[in-house]
């Protein structure tokens, strides 16, 4: 039977602050030696207390506008109770109720909201030990939870590609699964009803998919999963509310956590910190300073350019290969296609600087030379504009043809064929009317 | 030396005239310690070196200028104290050492006080007699069958037993000046805000509060100033502008505090502190505070929550011992709390707690609108016997009937000794202000003092 996928998102970012959430410990702990970034406060000790962290709550809020949500004028930090070895205060300060941002949209998929929490330390469990290294413990973590609006993997993956762009563009987190500072939760299930309109038709169960730490595994997760759910209710089988993983090696999921054991978090308000009151100033502020997205790069670069898509979200969805190509198009304009080209077929961004670049291109190119009549015309201006330098040759001194060869190339912006210059200069240089 | 000074002036005259050093004064005070903590439970750990170490650092300074140069305290078990063992009262933490200490615990070492010793004190501070300690109860040192109150009960009796001249308790809905009350000192619970809290060890975070005990108000306001300010790290911290002192303040007195349960010493002594204050000119009106009969249920909703919160990190994964090594008392705090966090029963006690707290706090607001300070009751009895209330937990939280509001509304109070009970325990009152109002509750209390003639004086 035919199922209608429906898959709902919950995206993790780490924010590239210099510190943690709530404490002075950097908040970059990758590669980091075990336990050598902590403090009282990440560490949870009796007696520490929260200060939050003011840039990571700019990034939250630089986020939301990019996408359009509502920023929240007071919000408010929770303590989200569970018991598990690297929690160590036995809480996460995390939002519930006022998040920083509510709704919004990316690429026409509703966006719930997105709030601000900390992070747990990480477990190790290596020759029958279990470890916890908590340099992880309480940074800063941006979670962004979609509608269920998605019906289909690549939906999924084209959503998750383009948020990590903005994440970039927007300087808030280099948004990288390998390394951990994107992850990735789907909740997905399968409906029969195939004119699914409103929430209210939502399947009775999901299933929420965890650990996915790279594209590649996202893609197979979501594809296994959908594939044992088809199974399942093909065959009739009831399925189940639960958590699962994905197993690289038998390219399944395999169930880690049923809603038997589900939490009740006990949230309440964190007496510790203070509201967060947010000033209209503030927002114009960060709004001002929001730099062009990708989805207006990529028009923009359409109108302007005029290349083709492709070269255009090959270009646009890396930050810095955008600029390059803007610094090096200015330069020439006339050779935009070809930038684009060395760009993105023979990657000479990498090797050379844009100006260097143009000045190859320049070279290898089969540049067109300027026509005949626009040369003689440079020629008149040149020994027009320079009555010094003609008597000078006529004196004997035969070096200063350079000089003028230059101020001709010059004025045909670099496109005179240089044995054409040369010849035709000399020959007026020797015409008898001079 | 003879006598040890009660006052923070006396000890600092004595220091700076060379009639003794802070080593002989040191030595004095260990010597009552090791005369009678055994017999009365006081003090947890005595940190003999390090007061020693301290003490002979100020006398080759010989400079006594700093606020607390050469002044002994002692401090409750739940500051953290780095390097010295912190227990909380709870065996769980039986073998903590931390690595840091706490903001007033610094404060004091900068402002020249002498540690002396962490104290016994209700385990996690939840106890209104001293009573729930898992090192057993503190013996009040005016009467040893009574208890000494609590929670900060070593606290309250190291000053009335001259073991420390001051004492750093806390005051999450009494626990400082029930306590002051039951061993004749002078307690202040400040406003919620105005001392930091960081690094010592969570009670209720809304409502736990950093508390001084000592003999004299004006110790007190010196306690006061070295303690208070923002520290960067208890972001709930203000540095309040100078509060205006009313130089012809009114008080106040509700008359929701004439309930049964006020025993008739405590009815009459209130009586006479409002003829006190008429006498000096002060008048004194009656007030409504309408909610007053919903702070214990508040209380013991919003207090046990946050407790079930914070006690949570003692997993048996760190601080070495299990959840089996916590006492009946926090057990039963958790799991109040625990369920009127939980889903279906948040809304019904939690929530309404809260909401009833805003009605607390707006009762106030609207007392001060036409009263400085309110007097109240501390205790509704005067100190009662050791197992007395033990048997009946209801009873215990019914100690707290008049201390709890202050938290509720994060105001200041200040408790004051006034008289001495049939029984020959002692029976004071407190003031209650709006928030940063300390300095004026000062005042009222430095006159009533002086009106009475009030003079320091310990057990023993």
């Amino acid at each position: 039977m035919l199922y209608k996928t429906i898959i709902g998102l919950e995206i993790h970012i780490e924010p590239n602050t210099n510190s943690k959430m709530f404490c002075s410990c950097p908040q970059n702990h990758f590669g980091a030696k075990p336990n050598s970034q902590t403090c009282p406060i990440c560490l949870g000790l009796p007696g520490a207390l929260p200060i939050a962290n003011k840039e990571a709550i700019n990034k939250t809020i630089k986020l939301g506008l990019a996408l359009g949500s509502d920023i929240s004028k007071i919000s408010k930090f929770y303590r989200k109770h569970y018991f598990y070895p690297d929690l160590p205060k036995s809480f996460q300060t995390s939002q519930k109720d006022n998040p920083f941002c509510i709704g919004g949209e990316l690429m026409g998929k509703k966006i719930n909201h997105i709030h601000l929490e900390e992070d747990a330390g990480k477990l190790i469990h290596q020759d029958g030990n279990s470890l916890i290294d908590f340099n992880r413990s309480g940074c800063a973590l941006i979670e962004m939870v979609t509608e269920p609006v998605f019906h289909n993997v690549e939906e999924v993956i084209s959503f998750t590609k383009e948020l990590q762009l903005i994440a970039r563009y927007l300087d808030i987190s280099n948004a990288d699964m390998e390394k951990g500072t994107m992850r990735l939760e789907a909740n997905i299930s399968l409906s029969t009803d195939h004119g699914l309109q409103s929430t209210a038709k939502l399947p009775d169960y999901k299933v929420e998919l965890k650990n996915i730490n790279s594209f590649k595994f996202l893609e197979k997760a979501l594809i296994a999963e959908i594939e044992r759910q088809t199974i399942a209710l093909d065959n009739s089988e009831k399925l189940v509310q639960e958590t699962r993983g994905y197993d690289e090696n038998t390219k399944t999921t395999f169930s880690q956590r049923t809603k038997a054991d589900s939490h009740d978090y006990r949230y309440f308000v964190e007496p510790d910190l203070a509201e967060i009151k947010l000033e209209n100033s503030k927002f114009e502020i960060l709004n001002s300073k929001l730099p062009e997205l990708p989805e207006q790069k990529r028009k923009r670069f359409a109108e302007q350019y005029k290349i083709s898509s492709d070269y255009i979200n090959i270009l646009v969805s890396d930050f810095d290969r955008a600029n390059y190509f803007e610094v090096a198009v200015k330069l020439d304009p006339s050779l935009t296609k070809s930038i684009a080209d060395l760009m993105i077929n023979k990657q000479f961004d990498k090797k050379y600087a844009a100006a260097s670049l143009v000045r190859k291109l320049k070279e290898i190119t089969n540049v067109e030379y300027s026509s005949q009549s626009d040369l003689e015309e440079a020629i008149r201006e040149v020994l027009y504009e320079s009555p010094d330098i003609v008597t000078s040759y006529k004196n004997g001194k035969g070096q200063v043809i350079g000089f003028l060869i230059g101020q001709v190339q010059k004025k045909l912006g670099g496109k005179g064929n240089p044995n054409m210059v040369n010849l035709k200069l000399t020959e007026e240089l020797t015409n008898k009317n001079f | 030396m003879n006598n040890i000074p009660l006052t923070i002036k006396e000890t600092q005259e004595g220091l700076k005239s060379k009639k003794f050093s802070a080593v002989e004064l040191v030595d004095s005070y260990l010597a009552q310690i090791k005369k009678h903590n055994d017999e009365y439970n006081i003090f947890l750990t005595v940190t003999e070196e390090l007061a020693y170490e301290k003490a002979k650092e100020i006398d080759q300074l010989g400079d006594f200028s700093n606020p607390l140069s050469g002044v002994v305290t002692s401090y409750k078990d739940i500051f953290l104290t780095k390097d010295v063992r912190t227990t909380a009262g709870s065996k769980i933490l039986d073998s903590y050492i931390p690595q840091y200490s706490g903001t007033v615990v610094k404060k004091i070492e900068q402002a020249g006080g002498i540690m002396i010793g962490k104290l016994n004190c209700d385990a996690f501070a939840h106890g209104a007699s001293g009573e729930n300690s898992d090192y057993g109860a503190t013996l009040n040192p005016w009467n040893r069958e009574y208890v000494t109150g609590g929670s900060s009960s070593g606290s309250a009796a190291s000053v009335a037993a001259n073991m420390s001249l001051i004492s750093l308790g806390s005051d999450t809905g009494g626990s400082t000046r029930q306590p002051a009350n039951f061993c004749n000192l002078v307690g202040l619970k400040p406003t919620y805000g105005a001392i930091s809290r960081y690094g010592v060890i969570a009670m209720s975070s809304s409502l736990d509060t950093v508390g001084s005990l000592a003999h004299t108000v004006d110790d007190i306001e010196i306690m006061y100033d070295v303690l208070k300010g923002e520290d960067g790290l208890d972001g709930n911290v203000l540095n309040a502008r100078r509060y205006t002192l009313n130089p012809r303040p009114k008080l106040g007195i509700a008359k929701e505090y004439f309930i049964d349960g006020l025993d008739s010493e405590v009815e009459n002594m209130i009586l006479d502190v409002k003829k006190t204050y008429e006498k000096m000119g002060i008048e004194v009106v009656e007030i409504s505070l309408p909610h007053t009969k919903y702070m214990v249920p508040v209380y013991y909703i919003i207090q046990p929550a946050e407790v079930s919160s914070n006690l949570g990190r003692f997993d048996g994964i760190r601080y070495g011992n299990d959840r089996n090594s916590f006492g009946e008392e926090a057990k039963r705090r958790i799991m109040l709390g625990s369920y009127v966090l939980s889903a279906g029963y948040y809304d019904a006690y939690y929530e309404k707690a809260m909401k009833v707290r805003t009605k607390i706090i707006g009762d106030f607001d609207e007392a001060f609108k036409t009263v400085d300070a309110i007097i109240s009751p501390i205790s509704p009895t005067p100190p009662f016997k050791l197992g007395e209330n033990t048997k009946d937990p209801l009873k215990m939280y019914l100690e707290d009937l008049y201390t709890t509001s202050a938290n509720i509304a994060g105001i200041p109070s200040l408790a004051l000794p006034s008289t001495f009970s049939k029984s020959g325990l002692p029976i004071g009152f407190q003031l209650m202000g709006p928030r940063f109002s300390e300095h004026q509750l000062i005042e009222l209390g430095k006159k009533y003092h002086q009106e009475i003639d009030y003079k320091p004086k310990t057990a023993f």
